[in-house]
């Protein structure tokens, strides 16, 4: 399996993406936005501060010339799974419904902490049961999902809400504002992740645990 | 021509930067203080001389770029 890691000025976790990816047997890649040529199964718009988040996070990333590409990439049935700062552009971008803005304590939040699996009819979390609490990494100061009323509705209705933030026994808790605690999404076709946990940082128990592995690894 | 945009989050969308000023506004003590609202102000400089071509051009550029619709809202002051 084919992945291609998309790296802007300013990302920072391209690495540990390909390190995860690599561990599970992919073919990865990791290419400078300025290309404009995709050729994988999965493309990962990885974590990071994209140009500095200058004026807004990943308003200025969704206009690199190798957006056209991950455009085309979606509009193919391609998969794309936006970590973080990726999650960002692909709100940006309209390939997911809503946006992120500040969190609500005005922190930049970098801890682990407990999502619940929300849905696991889709490939990236197939691996997991519905409501499994997991423990991953968060490291976000704009991960405060908001979306209108109708767009909430559509994606409860059609079970792209897929993770929400919780605690170790599943209760709600927000680190960010969140509206309905939302973690992360998906779109209509269920080919386009987004989330703000960073499950590439969770793959190897010395560094506190494998359940970032566990969900990367239902694209493979 | 000089071009003021002002962008800010829309009505109802939380905005945890002016909540937060307020609290520190009412404990300064200005308690007659309610719903403090931050934006950011884009200022440019446009080489047209045509107030609609550049009305035109700004508003692209906040559709396009300057404001994120989904959360934000936004005025072009010319």
């Amino acid at each position: 399996m084919k992945v291609a890691i998309v790296t802007f000025p300013g990302t920072n976790c391209e690495r540990d993406t390909k390190y995860a990816f690599d561990k599970l047997g992919c073919d990865t890649e990791i290419i400078w936005h300025k290309n404009t040529n995709i050729n994988a199964d999965l493309v990962i718009l990885p974590g990071g501060f994209s140009y500095g988040d200058y004026l807004r996070t990943a308003a200025i990333a969704k206009f690199s010339p190798i957006m056209k590409s991950v455009v085309d990439h979606a509009k193919k049935g391609g998969y794309i799974l936006g970590i973080c700062n990726g999650f960002q552009m692909l709100v940006e971008l309209n390939l997911l419904k809503g946006a992120l803005h500040k969190n609500l304590d005005l922190n930049f939040i970098s801890k682990y902490h407990h999502v619940k699996v929300i849905s696991n009819d889709n490939k990236f979390l197939r691996n997991c049961q519905k409501d499994e609490i997991l423990n991953i990494p968060i490291a976000h100061g704009e991960g405060n999902y908001y979306a209108s009323d109708d767009d909430i509705k559509q994606l409860q209705d059609n079970e792209q809400i897929l993770l929400t933030y919780c605690d170790k026994d599943g209760n709600s808790s927000n680190p960010n504002g969140s509206v309905l605690d939302i973690a992360g999404i998906c779109d209509k076709e269920k080919r386009i992740f987004g989330l703000m946990p960073h499950p590439e940082r969770a793959i190897e128990k010395e560094l506190g645990g494998v359940d970032g592995l566990k969900m990367l690894k239902g694209f493979i | 021509m000089k071009v003021v945009v002002n962008v800010k989050l829309k009505d109802g969308v939380l905005d945890p930067a002016g909540k937060a000023t307020e609290h520190a506004l009412t404990s300064l003590g200005f308690s007659d203080v309610d719903n403090v609202r931050i934006g950011k102000q884009i200022i440019l400089d446009i080489n047209k001389t045509s107030k609609e071509d550049v009305l035109k051009d700004v508003k692209k550029m906040c559709e396009e770029l300057l404001a994120n619709t989904v959360i934000e809202e936004y005025e072009i002051v010319l």
